[in-house]
């Protein structure tokens, strides 16, 4: 329960695609109950603000507990989405603790990057920020513990298991190792943010500065 | 039409918020202390949703170039319309030149400047509300500034001379003193990650607002909260009122201008029916959290919906009683 009006689903387990799947579908169902205002897909996690305050949480527990264990993961057929990326340099400037933390050099972590494929999981946090799955455990790094305070927006960053591309300037506490120039979000787009949940991500290096 | 003369940085324009677009990224903005401009709305005769300007900084100075209705709610300040002193809480009308000035408040943080009708910006994903981070909505996404002109919404018949008992006087204020706050907060997600003695001490604890405290979030200082082990979250969705633990162990209390999702282990969430006072809370101001739980916390809201309609009943009466003296009916116009 988070205050009196949401409730976190938290998935068990790791961090795979199939439990990022069922969360979807766990909100494509939430969405047709009456009592809903906002669904928040997270990271393996869903939170679920009501309308009102929900008088009997056992009963919204059950029904969460019950859906989850009955639906099937809900595949997105996203699209897939090229972004060339500038590794290293001044704007991604942690790369050399990615690099210290991991004990692979800055080469290999730009490589083990840029070879995956990424799916979106979520967008949250900044407006039009993607969570995206699909990093290399190898290049896996904690989020830091002084978070930088004027990150600028376009900035391709790791987070723990997560990796990112910044969609606004300001704090933040992920690892930069590189820059993009992209338009994540525009209010004013009948669709406002570039990525949707289950679109597919490729990055290609355009440089590497180490 | 209003024109700002005079205003200090961080004042914005806001409504309600922008709820429905969290699963964007986009927050739900909105006024800090939404009981303030509610009870702004009702005295003004303007539908719920209308906008404010809301000040967190002073001076502030404006023209009416309209004929308007007006309340200033949240705080108590000195509050001139020409140079005479008008009271907060309660509806004045200005006539077309004159000027409203709020000067720095004696209690409260944040002065809500409610007008018949509401203040008329774009509407952005549904809202009027500022969205500083995203630099949409409100006046361009941007705090105000001396020289903007702002345009207000068709207003019910501009009646004034009544107004409301803030709030604060009516309520139960928690206020154990003039200098600590009491917050009504239900254990979060992340509780039995801290340590007995950490758990302890986040109630016992009297929690300084810093500085570094905005419309983002409120960050405490105190002895610092350790975990049992540190964990590595994934991320997850942010409502106003959590209070997240970083790993240097002070408390942030998230709030209307918070991301939409997070990292950072919960401790608790402050109750909805309480963030209208840590919103009227000024930096330095000491907290003490109370730990309560689902039932407390909804029979929370109750007072306040109460008093709220109240109000609505007293308005209505007040208005009907005025428009049938003035020979008019529901829908007469000045």
């Amino acid at each position: 329960m988070m205050g009196t009006r949401a409730i976190l689903f938290e998935a068990p387990g790791a961090f795979t695609m199939e439990q990022q799947q069922r969360i979807w579908a766990l909100m494509d169902h939430a969405g047709n109950r009456a009592d809903i205002q906002e669904l928040v897909p997270g990271v393996t996690n869903l939170l679920l603000i009501f309308n009102r305050s929900p008088e009997d949480l056992e009963q919204i527990a059950d029904w969460l507990r019950n859906t989850w264990e009955s639906l099937p993961p809900r595949q997105i057929m996203g699209r897939l989405f090229e972004v060339n990326v500038r590794y290293g340099g001044a704007l991604g400037e942690d790369l050399a603790a990615v690099s210290a933390h991991t004990g692979l050099p800055p080469k290999e972590v730009i490589r083990l990057h840029h070879e995956g494929e990424y799916t979106v999981c979520a967008i949250g946090s900044a407006p039009g920020f993607g969570y995206l799955h699909g990093l290399n455990p190898r290049i896996a790094t904690p989020r830091k513990s002084v978070p930088s305070l004027n990150m600028p927006a376009g900035t391709v960053t790791i987070g723990g298991m997560q990796a990112g591309i910044s969609a606004l300037t300001g704090p933040n506490g992920w690892n930069s190792i590189g820059y993009t120039e992209i338009c994540l979000f525009d209010p004013y787009r009948s669709s406002p943010s570039l990525f949707a949940i289950g679109d597919r991500i490729r990055f290609r290096p355009e440089s590497i500065e180490l | 039409m209003i024109t700002i003369l005079e205003t200090a940085p961080l004042n914005t324009i806001q409504d309600q918020g922008r709820p429905g677009y969290r699963n964007l990224g986009v927050g739900s903005s909105g006024v800090m202390d939404p009981l303030a401009l509610k009870i702004g709305n009702i005295l003004l005769g303007n539908d719920l949703d209308a906008a404010c300007i809301e000040l967190q900084t002073y001076p502030f100075v404006i023209r009416f170039d309209t004929p308007t209705s007006f309340a200033v709610t949240g705080i108590e300040a000195p509050l001139t319309l020409d140079g005479r002193p008008v009271l907060a809480w309660s509806v004045e009308t200005a006539a077309p030149g004159q000027m409203l000035r709020v000067g720095i408040p004696r209690t409260g943080a944040r002065a809500y400047v409610c007008v018949g009708g509401g203040i008329d910006v774009p509407v952005v994903l549904e809202s009027r509300s500022t969205q500083l981070r995203g630099s949409f909505g409100g006046m361009d996404g941007r705090f105000l500034e001396a020289g903007d002109k702002l345009a207000t919404q068709p207003a019910t018949e501009p009646l004034s001379g009544y107004g409301s008992v803030p709030p604060a006087r009516v309520l139960n204020h928690h206020a154990v003193d003039d200098k600590t706050i009491l917050l009504r907060a239900i254990p979060g997600t992340d509780y039995a990650r801290f340590t007995p003695e950490s758990r302890e001490r986040f109630w016992n604890q009297g929690w300084r607002i810093t500085p570094q405290s905005n419309r983002v979030g409120y960050r405490l200082s105190g002895r610092p909260l350790a975990m049992l082990e540190q964990a590595e979250l994934r991320s997850y969705g942010i409502i106003p009122g959590i209070i997240q633990v970083p790993p240097a162990g002070e408390p942030i209390v998230q709030l209307a201008d918070a991301n939409t999702a997070g990292g950072y282990p919960r401790i608790a969430t402050v109750i909805e029916a309480d963030l209208w006072c840590l919103a009227q809370a000024r930096i330095g101001t000491s907290i003490r959290f109370v730990e309560c739980n689902h039932k407390t916390g909804i029979a929370a809201e109750q007072p306040i919906k109460s008093y709220l309609d109240d109000l609505r009943l007293m308005v209505a009466q007040y208005r009907a009683s005025c428009q049938s003296r003035n020979g008019t009916n529901s829908r007469g116009k000045a």
